[in-house]
């Protein structure tokens, strides 16, 4: 619906989206929106494909992101992102992690990893803008972070300062991993800021 | 539903000034909680802030004006099993027992956190719903959640509990999976509440489930009868906002209370109970017709709307000034309701997703509709397939989705289990009968190793089955697989006939200390209870030679060689036999947590065997190389590649460097 507005996270089970769609979540809340998130548990999480939809607006019905119709797709491995093509308009914001994660069949070298697999998006006009989270979290000083690193680099696109997140990371993120925490939110939101 | 929120956000607009407070469940979900607040100032024109998310790239930055600690707000931000959890908390629940299954688990996680509340973990769905009919029948609130495939198990006491009623008000949470997210089946749980005769209310969101589960216990003692609540995946996982409320007490009192005739249900007993769950279900239409669970929402009249659940919101979305009969209780329906509907409406239409369950009973009632003829009875449904559905030509242009190499879920790196599916794999001969956990991940190739899954409990017996099919021609080929708390739960029937009626396979037991594929809960084999509390752990051996089994032998799966030398020991007896594969899940925060020794490979000894890669293992790959780069690397030319470990996945389980018969797989510093 044009009055909600999307935003699509995808990556690998254990990458740390559900945290990163997390602090969005409370960051547009803390905005004055109505928010609802939809997340896949279970089977799913054993390193397979996993995503979280994150929507918000004045009032929010659907938990669910139409296909065509994600504003913002963040995805923290790359093949991840081409994954949901079909979730983007001609409008839409990619970000994405450069970190590859092979899936099973690349890893048993049965098929390469795709080559410029984000020219799929790329080729449709959609801007893309690439993040090496995994780098800028390691010199933050903690790779875990990368996920952070992403949610800053995302926060650009969204309509709240960095205060409202800062606030958040203060208050929702245990004390001894604010401040590597907050380091890696700046610096991923200095990339689009 | 208005919330409070969406109240405090039209003040916003009109003032360009709004306070927000939130309070935060902290990370645990620990009752007490964290209050934080804002007063963002918006832009002064409330078109600007609508802007703001029409175009969230071109939107100016709200600049935080304050922000301060207040400590009165409700608003918190939860997911349907968290608020169900809380809801269930708030309506005086004293006793509840369930069995971990997605997407139910986390009500129960989540309802043992809160104080007042007895909670358990269940070896069965079956036991779990007694349980709860035991603490309703001594006077209490009760609560038993399962997924929708335990309500089969657990369908034995349903169907009678409805003849019994309650004293304390009892409800019994079905989290169905529609699209199968994690599960083998996707089966409408709806049409328990039509076969058993027990009301049944579905929320659509978060906060909804939260005020229904509280009316869910008035209902049932007030109506003497067990309640049916159901929700999907897109209700239990999803979070919204929602308020917390005010703590409810039972009308019921707590005692032993002697009620035979409603309670001993002989045959004679029954059939007068039997008249009275037909004037309950009577007396419950009534409710059904008041605007307690059902509402009409009227707007545009060319279109009417039925629909429930989820669906609702997707209604909602799709046709959003359409009319709406939205129906809070699925069971009884509103016949008088929905025929004043339908003939308000020009063209009527019921959205609900799998069976048509209310379409066919309002066909039933002589009423014309649309249903299934344009709404799939497969899978989810969306708001996209809503409006598709109903108006093809709406259907915006997509862009084609890429072809990807596809990422399933496999067993993590260092799983337990990948030791004995690497050695079932290598055994051709054999047919493997499968169960429900992460080890039915077994399945998936390299390893592809199990041959059948239907359910839970449904190895050991599927082998006997065959085994008594086949005869000799079996012999020494069935194996059935199935992990510790899968044994509890059903399990131990199927291993009882085994040993009664003479069967000679090898039950594989993957003891892993935990039930793990919904997400490390404790079960009766590991010592602890739902709290993390020390418990009484059934010893699973010791189990097995009580029922009769004469060979059990407990093995570390790790040990890829004893691994093998157990399987093919067992398999060569000519009598039922049990291998107990024994390592911790590799998930458990003690193994999660502790320093791990990793492997890593002397590329330079790589013989390109790929021995280590067949294992599947993530932490795992291997690179192609040309015959070029095989010389330059100094390996034979026809050296297709080499395998590498990435150290920062692997947790040192050591099952590929058994393999590798090249030291080229090494402990790191050794």
């Amino acid at each position: 619906m044009a009055d909600t507005g999307n935003i699509l996270f995808s990556g690998v089970g254990g990458q740390g989206i559900l945290l990163a769609s997390e602090v969005t979540a409370h960051a547009l809340l803390a905005a004055g929106y109505d928010a609802k998130k939809s997340e896949v548990h279970g089977m799913a999480q054993r390193g397979g494909s996993v995503t979280a939809q994150l929507r918000y607006g004045k009032k929010v019905y659907s938990p669910l992101i139409e296909p065509g119709r994600a504003d913002i797709l963040i995805a923290f491995e790359m093949m991840e992102a081409a994954r949901y093509l079909l979730y983007l308009h001609s409008e839409s914001k990619v970000i994405v992690n450069t970190q590859q994660i092979k899936p099973p069949s690349v890893a048993m070298g049965q098929i390469p990893y795709p080559a410029g697999v984000l020219d799929v998006i790329t080729e449709k006009g959609v801007q893309v803008v690439t993040v090496d989270a995994f780098d800028i979290a390691r010199d933050a000083g903690e790779v875990k972070a990368a996920n952070v690193v992403m949610v800053g680099a995302m926060s650009a696109f969204l309509p709240m300062g960095a205060a409202v997140y800062e606030e958040i990371i203060n208050t929702r993120i245990p004390e001894r991993f604010r401040e590597v925490n907050l380091k890696a939110f700046a610096a991923g939101r200095k990339i689009t800021a | 539903m208005l919330s409070f929120f969406t109240c405090l956000w039209q003040r916003v607009t009109g003032e360009g000034q709004f306070l927000y407070s939130l309070c935060v469940v902290t990370a645990d979900n620990k009752k007490e909680s964290l209050f934080i607040g804002f007063v963002v100032r918006f832009a002064s024109h409330p078109g600007e802030a609508d802007e703001a998310f029409k175009s969230p790239s071109k939107a100016e930055n709200i600049k935080q004006e304050q922000v301060k600690k207040v400590t009165d707000s409700k608003q918190l931000w939860m997911s349907g099993n968290e608020a169900i959890a809380m809801a269930a908390y708030e309506a005086g629940v004293k006793v509840a027992s369930g069995y971990p299954g997605t997407p139910s688990t986390e009500i129960m996680e989540n309802l043992s956190r809160y104080e007042g509340v007895y909670t358990e973990w269940a070896p069965n769905e079956k036991v779990g719903l007694e349980v709860a009919i035991g603490a309703s029948f001594a006077g209490v609130r009760a609560f038993a959640t399962m997924k929708h495939v335990g309500v089969n198990v657990a369908a034995d006491p349903l169907f009678t509990a409805s003849y019994t009623g309650v004293r304390g008000g009892l409800v019994i949470l079905t989290a169905d999976d529609p699209e199968m997210h994690s599960s083998q089946n996707e089966q409408d749980n709806r049409n328990y509440a039509y076969a058993a005769k027990l009301p049944m209310l579905e929320p659509s969101e978060p906060a909804e489930a939260k005020e229904l589960l509280k009316q869910a216990f008035e209902l049932s003692e007030k109506f003497d009868t067990p309640v049916l609540f159901r929700i999907t995946t897109r209700v239990a996982h999803v979070k919204g906002v929602l308020s917390k409320g005010e703590m409810m007490q039972s009308e019921a009192s707590c005692g032993i209370e002697k009620v035979p005739a409603k309670m001993v249900m002989l045959p004679g007993n029954a059939r007068n109970r039997r008249k009275v769950v037909e004037e309950r279900m009577a007396l419950l239409r009534e409710v059904a017709e008041s605007d307690q669970f059902n509402v009409i929402e009227n707007g545009d009249n060319k279109r009417g709307f039925i629909t429930g659940g989820v669906s609702y919101l997707y209604v909602k979305e799709a046709f959003p000034e359409a009319s709406v009969l939205k129906l809070g209780m699925s069971w009884p329906l509103p016949e008088q309701k929905i025929r004043e509907f339908a003939a308000g409406v020009d063209e009527l239409f019921i959205v609900e997703e799998l069976d048509p369950f209310l379409e066919h009973h309002i066909k039933g009632m002589g009423i014309e509709c649309h249903g299934k003829d344009l709404i799939p009875n497969q899978g989810e449904l969306n708001t996209s397939i809503v409006r598709t559905s109903i108006d093809p030509d709406s259907a915006p242009e997509l862009f084609a989705a890429a072809e990807l190499p596809m990422r399933p879920p496999n067993m993590c790196a260092g799983c337990p289990h990948r030791g004995v599916f690497f050695n079932l794999s290598k055994m051709k001969d054999i047919f493997v009968s499968g169960d429900i956990g992460c080890y039915t991940l077994g399945f998936l190739p390299p390893l592809s190793a199990m041959d059948s899954c239907v359910c839970m409990g449904a190895s050991v017996t599927i082998a006997h089955g065959m085994a008594k099919a086949l005869g000799d021609e079996g012999k020494g080929k069935l194996v059935s697989v199935i992990g510790d708390s899968t044994f509890v739960h059903t399990g131990i029937n199927g291993l009882i006939n085994s040993v009664y009626n003479d069967s000679k396979t090898v039950l594989v037991i993957l003891d892993n200390r935990i039930t793990a594929m919904t997400g490390q809960q404790n079960n009766p084999t590991t010592g602890c209870n739902i709290k993390g509390e020390a418990a009484n752990a059934i010893n699973i051996e010791e189990l097995c030679r009580a029922v009769g089994v004469k060979h059990v032998e407990v093995v570390n799966p790790h040990d890829i060689q004893a691994c093998k030398k157990a399987l093919k020991t067992a398999l060569d007896l000519d009598e039922m036999a049990v291998v107990i594969s024994r390592a911790p899940c590799v998930l458990l925060p003690e193994i999660k947590n502790a320093v791990h020794n990793p492997y890593l490979t002397a590329t330079e000894n790589c013989a390109g065997c790929m021995a280590c890669v067949k294992l599947g293992c993530p932490a795992i790959s291997w690179i192609n190389i040309t015959p070029e780069e095989a010389v330059a690397k100094g390996y034979k030319e026809k050296q297709k590649g080499f395998a590498v470990i990435n150290e920062v996945q692997c947790n040192g389980c050591g099952q590929c460097a058994v393999l590798c018969k090249f030291e080229a797989i090494n402990r790191k510093g050794e």
